[in-house]
């Protein structure tokens, strides 16, 4: 398994961000996190990633416990979010060059290259990061997050701000990648049909719960509803 | 040696910012350049009526050079840090296998360049215009130079910690925390000037000792290693506290999620 949650909680003072849930990710597999602004979506991730320390209950990721070893597996994973930069007055090319470094990437020089040419960035390698759209900045966070070739990939709205054919794009890029290296894809979104397009499992969450879990299908199936996004709006909905 | 790679790339991150923007090099150097100006002009103003000072025309402008290692220090490691919270760039850091020690050490490396970067023009100036070169204190020089760095590195990881639990909004403590310790430093002044209620205080900071310790070498009566074994214990203290401090701090924001929410 490539990532194993038991009994995990994140509570902030009174409020339960996270509450109790337990779950395994299968090697190879992708799946989503799905729910409202608030369900605990980017609060699990961050606990994933070592970023943030669980009130109670354990996480491993490829057979190591982050909560004691995290610097182990660290470098076999990566994360992309629209809700944390990169420096902003360095460039691209400066920013690709420190993360590199930062992951023990071997030949940084020619991984570079090829993931600027696969997320169109050639143009943009010398502008500083603070003058880039907000698609461009995606774009390169995601070149960022897929610097280390990682075993497991985080990635919060991978494809928020980008124009309808650069998502497409993206997702293709995200399907590639992991039909070559086999990556473990988790992704929190509220774009369903990329969802239904990337991944072949979904976790439904509100207020911090797992309230359902299923393939797409399987989930528009069981709700009697015609594709994920009505799926959604009833579970987000219900009281 | 995958450390020493992380460290090294964090301080490549800062040199990039450096190269980037001739102004902020220009900066780091013109406050130490205008301050040993005019305490250049104090000095020949006091040559004529201070006996004090007439004694040895190094006095005021060798403790002028050295406060600003010590402040310079302090800030090279705050304002770097600083960049990160503006930048909300910590949640990528902490992903990465980057360690919080091997940010801690970045920093340090980090200050000495901008210290270096700040204070050796200004001394370099102060030759031709005031016939002054701190280079004449020798050996004692690099221990006075090693002693504030240090002294500044642990302040500014004390500051450092205290804007990462209490945000932005504090960053102001960057230049008031220093220059609360200015005036017990006796920088330009013996620490027995002070008040006798004071001096224990002054006694207990390293730059204190570092100062009295410049001031006997300036004046022709040796080096103290009575000051220097002083201030390099004071210094391992506070330095300890200083990465004790950011470390907690480090564990409280890992609890509090605030490596995720930090910035502007």
């Amino acid at each position: 398994m490539a990532i194993q949650v038991a009994d995990l909680t994140k509570r902030f003072g009174k409020a339960v961000a996270v509450d109790d849930i337990s779950f395994t990710i299968a090697d190879g597999s992708a799946t989503a996190l799905l729910g409202p602004n608030g369900a605990g979506k980017t609060t699990t991730l961050a606990m994933l990633l070592g970023l943030m320390t669980p009130s109670s209950g354990s996480i491993r990721v490829l057979g190591t416990d982050m909560l004691r070893h995290r610097y182990q597996v660290l470098g076999r994973m990566n994360y992309a979010s629209p809700y944390i930069d990169l420096p902003q007055r360095l460039t691209v090319r400066e920013n690709l060059n420190v993360y590199g470094r930062l992951y023990g990437v071997r030949n940084l020089r020619t991984r570079i290259k090829i993931l600027t040419e696969e997320l169109d960035l050639e143009r943009f390698m010398e502008r500083p990061y603070r003058e880039m759209s907000a698609g461009q900045r995606t774009r390169v966070a995601l070149a960022k997050a897929l610097l280390n070739e990682p075993e497991v990939l985080l990635l919060d709205e991978p494809t928020a701000s980008l124009d309808p054919d650069t998502a497409d794009r993206i997702r293709g890029l995200l399907e590639a990648y992991r039909g070559r290296t086999g990556a473990t894809l988790l992704l929190a979104s509220h774009n369903m049909p990329e969802v239904e397009r990337l991944c072949d499992r979904v976790m439904m969450l509100r207020s911090g719960r797992i309230v359902d879990d299923g393939t797409p299908k399987g989930l528009a199936s069981r709700y009697g509803r015609r594709n994920l996004e009505e799926v959604f709006l009833d579970v987000a909905r219900r009281t | 040696m995958a450390s020493l790679i992380r460290i090294y790339a964090m301080v490549l991150r800062h040199i990039y910012l450096l190269r980037g923007s001739w102004p902020r090099v220009l900066e780091l150097a013109y406050w130490p350049v205008m301050q040993m100006i005019l305490w250049g002009f104090i000095t020949q103003f006091f040559m004529g009526h201070s006996e004090w000072v007439a004694q040895a025309a190094g006095l005021l402008l060798a403790a002028v050079l050295l406060w600003d290692v010590l402040f310079r220090a302090q800030l090279g490691v705050t304002l770097p840090f600083f960049e990160e919270l503006y930048s909300r760039n910590l949640g990528h850091l902490f992903v990465s296998p980057l360690r919080p020690w091997e940010l801690i050490v970045s920093l340090l490396g980090i200050s000495t360049i901008r210290t270096l970067i700040g204070v050796v023009p200004a001394a370099l100036l102060a030759i031709p215009l005031y016939h002054y070169s701190i280079f004449t204190l020798g050996l004692p020089l690099l221990v006075f130079f090693t002693q504030l760095l240090v002294t500044g590195w642990a302040l500014g990881l004390m500051v450092s910690g205290l804007v990462l639990r209490f945000g932005l909004g504090a960053q102001s403590l960057a230049w008031v925390a220093i220059f609360a310790l200015a005036p017990v430093s006796g920088i330009y002044y013996p620490i027995d000037t002070l008040p006798n209620w004071l001096q224990p205080v002054a006694l207990a900071l390293p730059s204190a000792h570092v100062f009295e310790g410049m001031r006997a070498v300036v004046l022709g009566e040796g080096f103290h290693v009575g000051h220097f074994f002083a201030a390099l214990v004071l210094n391992l203290v506070y330095m300890a506290l200083g990465a004790a401090l950011f470390m907690s701090v480090f564990g409280l924001a890992r609890r509090r999620g605030l490596l995720l929410h930090s910035g502007e």
